[in-house]
């Protein structure tokens, strides 16, 4: 699973090594293990955009969510710029971790406290991250990254349920990036949008990738979304990433036959191509 | 786009006019015979904050052994159309207008008991999420028998020999021991089957599939869109096949209605959509999906602002405001169906004799041209 070939000079941003979580339930004789990420390795070069696909239940959400410790790893470690983040975690490098590394959400309906008003929700990884920081200067930070995703300063004292589907998404992103991070964890962050609205978000995470040179681990099943979106693709099947490499090389020429199975399963938006195509069928 | 073509369009909507009523009666005129057909329906809800028009004035109709897809994004009215048609209507809603001819009779002038002949039995419906539309404590076999009982006089045996049969028909392996499991203990995929099972044990005529691949993956989406052609071969169904992504249409559909704002916007066969949209909406759809040739160093055409508030339906064409090749006559008036071929309409003043040329975004231009070349080829 190693890249060794195409390994720029210098260290990658995030090394995942052997990375695993089991979700236990039961005790005694009935305990059994869920092994939702078993031992997956990879990783993110400075810049790059990362994607994770899979159908679901593959534990692609679950990986994302171990690597930002929303769940504490079962195993392997987790190096975030050089430094491992799987363990116990002092002060300093806690700050470290979560003002580098911030994630945006699925669905934008319930990632958003509704009690809380937007600059709320966008100013409080920042607030967390920083508590000497003075009034004035959140409130100027909150505004530049409301900007910075298209809303103003007027949407800044609204709640979330005053906004549409693809605002709230841009809401997330700006929570998002105010902390300045440097990767990105983006779990799924169109497929609950429409298509029209789809486009503009990706067009925004294109943007601000390219303008704030983020790293962007990328999770998503929609596969020509990933094949726009990515430069390198990790393919996740139970729980393990069974193939891994350069966009083309996965879509041109797919050597694991889950690979293969899945990528023939995508819907086309073209007619004679959809008649033609064949279906590859894979049980794992 | 200045005044005097405004003006010139406005005068020539006399001609538009006569192209309006002829459109209805084109639709009709091709060779196969329509089973079922909406004309001019309006459905609106009262909500507290005002009457929401959801559908205004939306005519198809579906012919005999067809897929007709309905496509278009959350709240254009594409769901609350088929409801209509099934007369599942929530009870704060309204049809102010419009009618749904179905075998000879107005759907929307029947009683609940004379519907309820009609429901299950000559139009099903799938929906969207195959674990709300089972009943989680009751097994599954049971709730396809249910069907078969409601539809008429059959003996315990048969309609449990026939329901295995059925689940064995969508592609339900080692159906007698399915049979007395609950749908908990089924995958999504095989929900949506059993779902399917259910809307076919009526045998009806038409079956409405309202966005029946959305809550599932990829892989498995594919095999259930197989099993709706497959099925709609084998029994010589008429479809409709409700959805938001036109990704998902190109396989199965035989014509396409995009709706945006609770019209249907443009109407074509597949290839006339897929390869000659005229619509601005749907050509903004169709180039707004990144497709497997794209990177990310072009930028996706994105569709500007949101859908409109149809508690306020704006003024002239819907789509307008979110139109950078809007004309001034498009905030003022709405546009009628242009006939664009036989087959194919779309209601955009695009189309108008004086209305500027539009050129298609490249990056669709390419994929269309790619495509026909490939067509060409093979």
């Amino acid at each position: 699973m190693e890249q060794t070939n195409n390994t720029p000079p210098q260290s990658p941003i995030l090394k995942v090594e052997n990375l695993s979580r089991h979700f236990v339930s039961g005790r005694g004789k009935k305990k059994t293990a869920v092994k939702a990420v078993d031992e997956i390795s990879f990783q993110i070069e400075e810049g790059e955009t990362f994607a994770l696909v899979g159908e679901s239940g593959c534990g692609k959400t679950t990986a994302a969510r171990t690597i930002i410790r929303l769940y504490e790893p079962s195993g392997g470690t987790v190096r975030f710029d050089g430094a491992d983040i799987s363990g116990k975690l002092n002060k300093a490098d806690r700050q470290r971790v979560t003002d580098g590394m911030q994630m945006i959400f699925q669905d934008p309906m319930s990632s958003l406290n509704p009690r809380m008003t937007v600059k709320d929700i966008v100013g409080e990884g920042l607030k967390v991250t920083r508590p000497d920081i003075g009034k004035e200067e959140l409130l100027l930070r909150v505004n530049h990254a409301l900007e910075a995703v298209g809303l103003t300063q007027e949407h800044a004292s609204r709640y979330p349920h005053e906004f549409s589907g693809g605002q709230r998404q841009r809401i997330g992103i700006a929570r998002a990036i105010i902390t300045k991070p440097r990767l990105i964890i983006a779990d799924e962050p169109v497929s609950a949008l429409d298509v029209s609205i789809q486009a503009q978000v990706l067009n925004l995470l294109n943007n601000l990738k390219k303008e704030m040179g983020l790293t962007i681990l990328f999770i998503a099943h929609n596969l020509s979304v990933v094949k726009y979106f990515s430069d390198r693709i990790a393919v996740m099947y139970q729980g393990k990433i069974v193939e891994t490499g350069e966009v083309d090389q996965i879509y041109n020429n797919p050597n694991h036959p889950y690979t293969k199975s899945l990528l023939s399963a995508a819907p086309i938006p073209d007619p004679v191509s959809e008649r033609k195509r064949q279906r590859i069928f894979y049980e794992g | 786009m200045g005044n005097n073509t405004v003006n010139t369009i406005m005068k020539d909507n006399m001609t538009t006019n006569n192209v309006v009523n002829t459109t209805t009666n084109t639709v009709t005129n091709t060779q196969r015979n329509s089973i079922l057909s909406v004309k001019d329906l309006h459905v609106s809800f009262s909500t507290y904050g005002g009457t929401v028009n959801a559908v205004r004035g939306v005519s198809f109709d579906l012919k005999h052994g067809e897929t007709l897809a309905i496509v278009g994004e959350s709240g254009s009215g594409k769901s609350v159309s088929s409801k209509a048609v099934m007369g599942l209507l929530s009870k704060n809603a309204s049809i102010p207008s419009g009618e749904i001819h179905y075998d000879g009779s107005n759907l929307l002038k029947l009683t609940d008991k004379e519907f309820s002949k009609i429901r299950g039995s000559k139009i099903s419906m799938i929906f969207q999420d195959p674990m709300l539309s089972l009943n989680p404590v009751m097994k599954v076999g049971k709730q396809i028998t249910e069907m078969l009982f409601l539809s008429g006089k059959i003996k315990k045996k048969d309609a449990i020999a026939k329901a295995a049969q059925l689940m064995k028909a969508v592609g339900i392996e080692d159906a007698e021991k399915r049979f007395h499991q609950y749908p908990f203990q089924f995958s999504g995929g095989m929900r949506q089957r059993i779902v399917i099972a259910c809307a076919l044990a009526g045998e009806p005529e038409i079956l409405i599939c309202d966005e029946p691949t959305t809550a599932l993956d990829v892989s498995v989406q594919a095999q259930i869109l197989d099993l709706i052609s497959d099925i709609q071969k084998k029994r010589n169904l008429s479809v409709i096949f409700i959805t938001h992504d036109l990704g998902v249409v190109a396989g199965i559909a035989d014509r396409i209605a995009v709706m945006y704002a609770g019209k249907i916007v443009e109407i074509g066969t597949c290839d006339e959509i897929f390869y000659d949209p005229r619509h601005p909406y749907t050509i903004k759809l169709l180039a707004a999906m990144p497709d497997m040739d794209m990177d990310g160093s072009e930028e996706l055409i994105s569709i500007p602002g949101a859908p409109p508030d149809m508690l306020y339906p704006p003024k002239g064409d819907a789509f307008a405001a979110r139109n950078d090749q809007a004309l001034k006559i498009d905030f003022e008036k709405e546009p009628p169906m242009f006939p664009i071929s036989e087959t194919h309409f779309a209601a955009t003043w695009l189309l108008h004799p004086y209305a500027p040329k539009v050129e298609l975004p490249p990056s669709l231009q390419k994929r269309i041209n790619k495509a026909k070349t490939e067509s060409k080829k093979g």
